[in-house]
């Protein structure tokens, strides 16, 4: 028998209904901010390295080697791969950002401030998923607006390219969050984006049409997930592709559910995270 | 009389009154866990802690402890068994038992490259608390804490007994009804170890269920009412401390003398040892008289000049739990 201090307090108070809305759509908006204000805290690492490295492939495939290519698709070259770069750009973008942040909080352990909380999974999955997908968005304007230096771009339809970019930078957020559950060193998390998101985008079609590719080649691009959301993307502005977009929009929504869906599991069961 | 090793600098937080309460605020049943790699970490532990107890929960490295608030605070799945905190279960409304605790853990575990404020703030958004409540919330406890001066460094600047408050204001910002410190006196200086015992004192006096391991025992015997020590992933002792001090039989004392020509005196019960001239180790039974073995060194022309408790008592009674345990286990 213990011996006790203090008369009986209450059971634990009851925490449902909009109240619980109410919390977690603050939980979601604090690793939301926390995210971004990450994102600009390390400027040079997160905004500067793309607007520097797709002005060098705007110089020299655009502008050098482009003006020797002609026109695709009654497009001139520069204008023909600005879509694509954009698109690169987002991808790799939302990518590393949930991937280099997330695996620093596994590493740091401040995951334990998340795991430790009474927030749902979705919750944390949504928060970080969206800092992901706005360091996307921001990269895609900053080289959308360097690309207008170089030609000029009409945007064809507007909600097509608005949807393709945050579908296309969920997908690559959620892929980046599973790759930082699994990874258990930096060098896990290097190793996606080199041997698996470089080669696919640029097998993806960012610089030609796979129009221009002979069999087997052209059949074997339509497994690559880059090429339907760069293509979706170009007939966002452009108002051409290689893919109808309504397949695209079906490609990209499959995998949002079934990336969401894994994280989700991961989550519950605390794979890489929970011991 | 025995002679008290405890430092009269920690505030105790013992004048109890007795009451019973219908909702433990932790309880623990049948819980168990067995790592990946085989390690049997709990081996069914249960435990209860009453509504506004100051729980110590001790044990050897390796004991079971941290697995045990790793489970309680989400970061252990538990192999089987439940764990109730405040009448909700671990597993059927995570949540809701989230709501309830504050953690302290053992190794820090916040962001080097924030502020004590921004990590305050937003670990008060993730419980769902807005920030123009979290704001004043956190300046509170960051002050209470002694660490406002630092509120708005990053956190790397900082130095191991700041860090260590940090996680206490951190896990105040939920006002949690059930604090659990992991160790959280570890490598900090005897100053600001009393201010933090000073600062949680208080909070439990206001309400707030503290469990506290600790390897410091003279700081939870001087602070703790119940008591529970776990070993091999066992409680082998829950009960109240004032009955586990109770059970100790023999009690050891060293005495600061002069006068000492080596010769002992002889009394029945006591087993005096010479250290050097001047320093005496009297083993007795703890209801012997002291008076006897002064009036006996006195007659000697022996002076005693000082005295104290050669261990803490309630680390000779743990010694000796976790040795019988382990002798028990060889068995």
């Amino acid at each position: 028998m213990n011996d006790l201090a203090h008369p009986p307090a209450n059971p634990a108070p009851v925490y449902a209904g909009s109240v619980r809305v109410r919390a977690n759509l603050v939980a979601l908006g604090t690793i939301t901010r926390r995210e971004v204000r990450r994102m600009l805290r390390i400027w040079t690492q997160t905004l500067v390295p793309p607007a520097i490295s797709m002005t060098l492939y705007f110089v020299i495939f655009g502008k050098v080697i482009g003006s020797r290519v002609g026109l695709i698709h009654g497009f001139t070259y520069m204008q023909y791969i600005v879509p694509g770069l954009v698109m690169m750009s987002i991808i790799n973008n939302s990518y590393g950002n949930i991937t280099s942040s997330f695996f620093g909080s596994k590493f740091g352990r401040y995951v334990e401030e998340l795991l430790a909380s009474p927030m749902p999974n979705w919750v944390v999955l949504t928060g970080y998923v969206s800092g992901a997908v706005l360091r996307g968005v921001l990269v895609g304007i900053i080289v959308l607006g360097i690309a207008l230096f170089f030609t000029s771009l009409h945007l064809a339809h507007p909600l097509v390219a608005v949807t393709t970019v945050l579908l296309g930078s969920t997908i690559f957020s959620l892929a980046g969050f599973i790759n930082a559950t699994f990874a258990k060193r930096f060098d896990d998390i290097q190793m996606v984006p080199t041997f698996v998101l470089t080669p696919l985008s640029y097998l993806g079609g960012v610089f030609y049409s796979i129009s221009m590719l002979g069999s087997p080649w052209r059949e074997m691009s339509r497994v690559n997930p880059i090429l339907y959301m760069v293509n979706a993307f170009r007939y966002g502005i452009l108002g051409v592709g290689d893919v109808p977009v309504w397949i695209a929009y079906v490609v990209m929504l499959a995998f949002v559910i079934v990336l969401g869906g894994f994280a989700l599991w991961l989550l519950q069961k605390g794979v890489g995270l929970r011991s | 009389m025995p002679a008290d090793s405890a430092s009269p600098n920690i505030p105790s937080s013992k004048p109890a009154s007795s009451a019973s309460s219908a909702v433990p605020a932790l309880e623990v049943v049948g819980l168990r866990k067995t790592y990946s790699n085989g390690v049997e970490a709990l081996k069914g532990v249960s435990l209860k802690v009453a509504q506004g107890d100051f729980f110590a929960l001790l044990g050897p490295n390796g004991a079971g402890k941290s697995t045990l608030i790793g489970i309680l605070s989400s970061l252990v799945n538990p192999s089987g068994g439940d764990a109730r905190v405040f009448g909700l279960s671990i597993h059927a409304d995570r949540g809701g038992v989230m709501r309830q605790i504050g953690l302290v853990p053992q190794e820090i575990n916040f962001n080097q490259f924030e502020s004590p404020f921004d990590i305050c703030v937003n670990v008060a958004g993730f419980y769902g608390i807005p920030r123009a409540i979290a704001k004043p919330r956190a300046e509170k406890y960051l002050k209470e804490l002694r660490i406002w001066d630092k509120a708005f460094q990053q956190t790397r600047m900082m130095s191991g007994g700041m860090k260590r408050r940090l996680m206490i204001a951190r896990a105040m910002m939920n006002e949690p009804r059930l604090l659990i410190l992991d160790e959280p006196t570890a490598g900090v200086d005897i100053e600001i170890r009393r201010a933090m015992w000073h600062f949680i004192t208080g909070i439990n006096a206001a309400g707030t269920t503290v469990i506290l391991t600790t390897h410091y025992l003279e700081e939870a015997e001087q602070l703790c009412r119940n008591i529970a020590i776990i070993d091999h992933g066992e409680i082998v002792e829950d009960t109240s401390m004032r009955r586990l001090l109770s059970k100790l039989d023999v009690q050891s004392f060293v005495l600061d003398v002069t006068g000492f020509d080596g010769m002992l005196p002889q009394l029945d019960g006591v087993k005096l040892v010479r250290i050097d001239d001047q320093t005496l180790e009297a083993e007795m039974p703890s209801t012997h008289n002291l008076n006897a073995l002064f009036a006996a060194l006195t007659a000697r022309g022996i002076t005693v000049t000082s005295m104290r408790n050669k261990t803490n008592r309630l680390e000779e009674l743990f010694v000796r739990l976790v040795e019988r345990n382990d002798n028990g286990t060889r068995a």
